[in-house]
């Protein structure tokens, strides 16, 4: 089980966080302006490294705020 | 049930040095590239093919998957492909000339709560339409099926039904690849491990060839055929995947006496279970979370899916767990598989499967090979083009894929 740094909360159990996936990914600045594909590259393609990834976990069972780390994907290690 | 495993055969197939040229390469020795490699020679006589492995053969998710074997999906496309496989199953021993030991002692998805049973039933429904085998089984009825599964009504989460698809069941991971690569490897496909792919030459907007840990290889064809890797080696040509890559793990237990005559799968308590040939029991439940390349998952998701067990079937609380393991798999935003071509002419998909690839080795292996023989979409596998996540015409299998994503 990952032991998780919360940032407000300190290290805690992974059963107490959801994933969020990919960090940083913005919503479209002019929506208007997107053909298909480019929804298509928004909406389902995601960054799928082997090593750090930037990603988003949620407090769910304690404080339920979000938060960003970097974790390698291929150790497990979080990144200080 | 309890069946003798067959011998260990002698040397299947040869262990060749990589020839400088190929006419189709295909990146990933796993069961999919093997069948592949396999009825690109068998049906279509294209035997200058070569299946670039980095480790062995069949190593990867091959070996940790829970084998279970069925086409009771939803929707007419994936019925459609998913029956193909299973009738492939049905005859591939014969064809292979050897024993995987294929056992069709059907598999159950049970019903805990009234929305399990409205979409159990509609399920029925829909694969009767298209002629799979399905049948609808009563609370008795399952206890008649698998005798060792609590079906009292004073449970947490009771038994109210299940989906039955008599002909699904199980088969041995290791005898299929294995007998694949000997028959491949027979009609001259160079089957070469330790060969890792590093990178892929893209020249006027096709592919050219590889670049491998032991040298370049020139192709016009390239089939990415890697589940937990794909979206890394399509990213070597500059085509972005929908994928992601997650830990499904999965264990077995200690050697046990002969109790569980069926598969049983259920999505609301999470496990699915069946006993294998050699007497273990062998189950597995949902992906972990997070991103993951590392082949590990943790621990709490193994306790969840033994709790599940012991809910279902009161009678393994006696079993031991000897194994644990996970497999790298390639989820997809609506649980079903990519199929066939890319934005680069030449280079070929065969990767999403996400967490239910093993009963589709035939039917995957049949339809890319006629993707890359023909040129063009084989008709099973056209519904599952990279293109449908630019239209919008999804194909949502959440709820029959009966693993959580």
């Amino acid at each position: 089980m990952l032991l998780i740094e919360c940032p407000w909360c300190g290290p805690r159990d992974e059963v107490e966080f959801r994933y969020g996936g990919q960090a940083g990914v913005a919503y479209p600045k002019d929506p208007d302006a997107l053909d298909d594909a480019a929804w298509a590259a928004f909406v389902f393609v995601r960054d799928n490294p082997k090593g750090p990834f930037a990603e988003r976990w949620v407090h769910s069972a304690g404080c339920r705020r979000w938060f960003n780390v970097v974790r390698d994907t291929l150790t497990h290690e979080f990144q200080k | 049930m309890v069946q003798a495993v067959p011998r260990e055969p002698g040397r299947l197939w040869r262990n060749p040095e990589p020839k400088p040229a190929y006419d189709v390469i295909v990146v990933g020795g796993g069961g999919h590239g093997l069948a592949t490699a396999y009825y690109l020679a068998k049906n279509h006589a294209i035997t200058k093919v070569a299946v670039l492995e980095r480790a062995w053969l069949a190593g990867g998710n091959m070996a940790r998957n829970t084998t279970i074997i069925r086409s009771n999906y939803l929707w007419d496309e994936s019925a459609a492909i998913y029956e193909h496989s299973l009738k492939l199953w049905e005859g591939l021993q014969a064809e292979l000339d050897a024993d995987l030991q294929f056992s069709q002692r059907g598999v159950v998805n049970l019903a805990h709560n009234l929305g399990d049973v409205r979409e159990g039933m509609r399920r029925v429904h829909a694969n009767r339409l298209n002629g799979v085998d399905a049948i609808w089984l009563e609370p008795e009825d399952v206890r008649r099926v698998c005798p060792i599964v609590d079906v009292s009504p004073d449970k947490r989460y009771p038994v109210l039904g299940a989906t039955y698809q008599p002909r699904g069941g199980i088969a041995n991971h290791d005898s299929v690849a294995w007998a694949y690569a000997r028959a491949a490897d027979a009609l001259g496909v160079d089957l070469v491990q330790g060969c890792e792919v590093t990178g892929i030459d893209v020249g006027a907007g096709r592919v050219t060839g590889v670049r491998t840990s032991r040298g370049p290889i020139a192709a016009g064809n390239i089939a990415i055929v890697a589940a937990g890797h794909a979206s890394l080696i399509a990213g070597m040509a500059g085509v972005r995947l929908p994928l992601q890559s997650h830990p499904l793990q999965a264990l077995v237990s200690d050697l046990v006496e002969e109790v569980h005559p069926c598969v049983i799968m259920s999505n609301t308590v999470h496990v699915y279970v069946s006993q294998a040939a050699k007497g273990s029991l062998v189950m597995g439940a949902g992906i972990d979370a997070y991103n993951s390349y590392a082949q590990r998952g943790s621990f709490h998701v193994i306790e969840r899916q033994m709790a599940a067990a012991l809910e279902l079937f009161p009678v393994f609380a006696r079993a031991h767990v000897i194994r644990t393991w996970a497999g790298i798999v390639d989820v997809s935003p609506d649980a079903s598989p990519i199929i066939g071509r890319t934005p680069v002419e030449g280079l070929y998909l065969n990767c999403g499967w996400g967490t239910g690839g093993f009963k589709a080795t035939p039917a995957a292996g049949w339809v890319l090979a006629s993707t890359i023989a023909k040129r063009e979409p084989d008709p099973l596998a056209l519904p599952f083009a990279l293109e449908r996540f630019t239209t919008g015409a999804l194909i949502d299998e959440h709820g029959a894929a009966a693993v959580a994503h």
